[in-house]
């Protein structure tokens, strides 16, 4: 029978839920790094044992962990637990955590600065990891959004990290901005039929793709309209706050932007607004059915200084059609006094039959419904803050 | 043998239970002691000092014989206490918190 592994990232650690494929009873492993921020943990695809963790902390930096058996334990990639630097007969370890933007002249557009809140600019400054996209193909190879917002890529399991410095070098660099959270680069989706393609979104810069596997990169925020951006055609500066796809339909986005939910059926070359009879489109989370892909979920907030759910009732919305018609589903979720928040990458789907959707709190709940979004179960209800939720359908 | 205390998180990542004791040859700086730590606990390499600038994060202290250093230039000498293990390095995170 199929498992599910669900991978919890929090303010305070990292939760590893597990569950047959009924989706009834949950075994719950962590705190796993307890009292570090876990923006996110994702496991590969070419080998769901493998998974990449990101751990941070304002106090000690950025820590990249890798787990080779489905969480159970966890080293960082290069440097196993006793064993001391190889110096200078191999090559030094600890650089896992090494996170170096790209400077050299050779790659043609080194960016030193940024636009900063008060519009003046400022120097690039790495802070942390926000999203680990691990290759559909090979489990050595996974992809890192970081914050200052830039793409860097590991080829070697985690060991070593090199930027794909074209997208920071794009013209365009000097204008991105900082939201609320920083300026992260928080959404990287691989397009599994063409290894060259890769959608990437920042706050608040946009949304990006690159068609030559990194080289270089064009903005994709037509049709993005943000009441704080004068010029109705900007071609940077929006606050995109998650992307997401269906395998199948590589070329079919669909966007929750600060406000408005968007859709694009070219690869993002043009948007439009599906927010629908939504009761207010702005939100964090969007996802697709696995199985379905004109279905899809948001989790309405209300509004950029109010983030909970509108009337304290949490309520995702399913829409069948693609956007526009979108229902409320609350059975089994709290529809009074809820005063929480979903944060972006909290959100996920698994591939069984029916298919499951999950979602994270900001406190601390984790809702699971194995019906596809008809009703919703907690698997957890007092985690720390919850960053993210990833899902792994296992055989 | 320097010894050196380090901040609970830093001790779980690096898997010691208590105090590490370093082989640092003199002069006993700042410097030579986060060498000799971050070569015995590659693991630690980025988490006391920056990767690149090698620079003390601004969130963490170094403190010796109830002194603190963390200002001091990276290569001063640390106190005689130190060089001869006679009292520990304590490299202490900031509280934070309200």
């Amino acid at each position: 029978m199929s498992k599910v592994r669900v991978l919890v990232g929090t303010r305070k650690g990292a939760f590893v839920l597990t569950s047959d494929g009924k989706r009834e009873k949950w075994d719950v492993s962590g705190p796993h790094f307890a009292g570090w921020e876990m923006y996110h943990l994702k496991g590969s695809p070419a080998d769901p044992n493998r998974l990449y963790a990101s751990q941070c902390s304002g106090w000690f930096g950025q820590i990249i962990q890798r787990s080779d058996d489905g969480g159970k334990t966890w080293t960082q990639p290069g440097t196993p637990p006793g064993e001391k630097d190889a110096q200078p007969a191999g090559p030094p370890k600890g650089e896992s955590n090494k996170f170096v933007y790209d400077t050299s002249a050779q790659t043609g557009k080194p960016l030193t600065t940024h636009q900063w809140y008060d519009g003046t600019q400022h120097p690039w400054e790495f802070k942390r990891v926000w999203h680990l996209e691990p290759s559909p193909t090979d489990p050595d190879t996974v992809y890192a959004g970081v914050e200052d917002a830039a793409l860097f890529r590991s080829t070697d399991g985690g060991k070593n990290w090199h930027e794909l410095s074209g997208l920071r070098g794009h013209g365009t660099g000097p204008r991105w901005q900082p939201g609320a959270g920083g300026m992260c680069l928080h959404t990287i989706i691989l397009d599994p039929k063409d290894p060259g393609r890769i959608y990437i979104a920042i706050s608040a810069a946009g949304a990006f793709r690159t068609d030559d596997a990194g080289k270089t990169w064009r903005p994709i925020n037509k049709g993005l309209h943000s009441q704080y951006i004068p010029d109705p055609n900007a071609e940077v500066g929006h606050c995109v706050h998650h992307v997401a796809m269906h395998p199948s339909r590589p070329n079919v986005l669909f966007m929750q932007k600060h406000w408005d939910v968007m859709r694009s059926d070219n690869a993002g070359d043009s948007w439009q607004e599906v927010s629908g009879n939504l009761p207010t489109d702005f939100g964090f989370v969007i996802d697709v059915h696995a199985h379905d892909p004109e279905t899809i979920y948001v989790v309405p907030i209300k509004s950029d200084g109010e983030h909970f759910p509108p009337d304290g009732k949490l309520r995702v919305y399913r829409s069948k059609t693609g956007g526009n018609e979108w229902e409320a589903l609350t059975k089994g979720l709290p529809q009074s006094d809820c005063y929480v928040n979903v944060l972006r990458d909290a959100m996920a789907v698994d591939s069984l039959d029916k298919c499951g959707v999950y979602f994270g709190t900001t406190g601390g709940q984790v809702y699971a419904s194995a019906n596809a979004g008809d009703s919703w179960t907690p698997i957890v209800r007092d985690l720390p803050a919850v960053l993210s939720v990833e899902v792994q359908t296992l055989p | 043998m320097i010894r050196v205390i380090l901040p609970g998180h830093l001790r779980a990542l690096a898997h010691v239970s208590a105090e590490v004791q370093l082989d640092v040859k003199a002069p006993v700086t700042q410097r030579s002691v986060l060498d000799a730590l971050e070569a015995q606990y590659p693991m630690l390499r980025g988490t006391i000092r920056d990767h690149v600038t090698q620079e003390r994060r601004p969130f963490l202290r170094f403190f010796a014989c109830e002194e603190d250093y963390s200002l001091e230039p990276p290569d001063t000498p640390l106190p005689d206490a130190i060089s001869s293990g006679a009292e520990p390095l304590l490299i202490i995170g900031a509280i934070a918190g309200g």
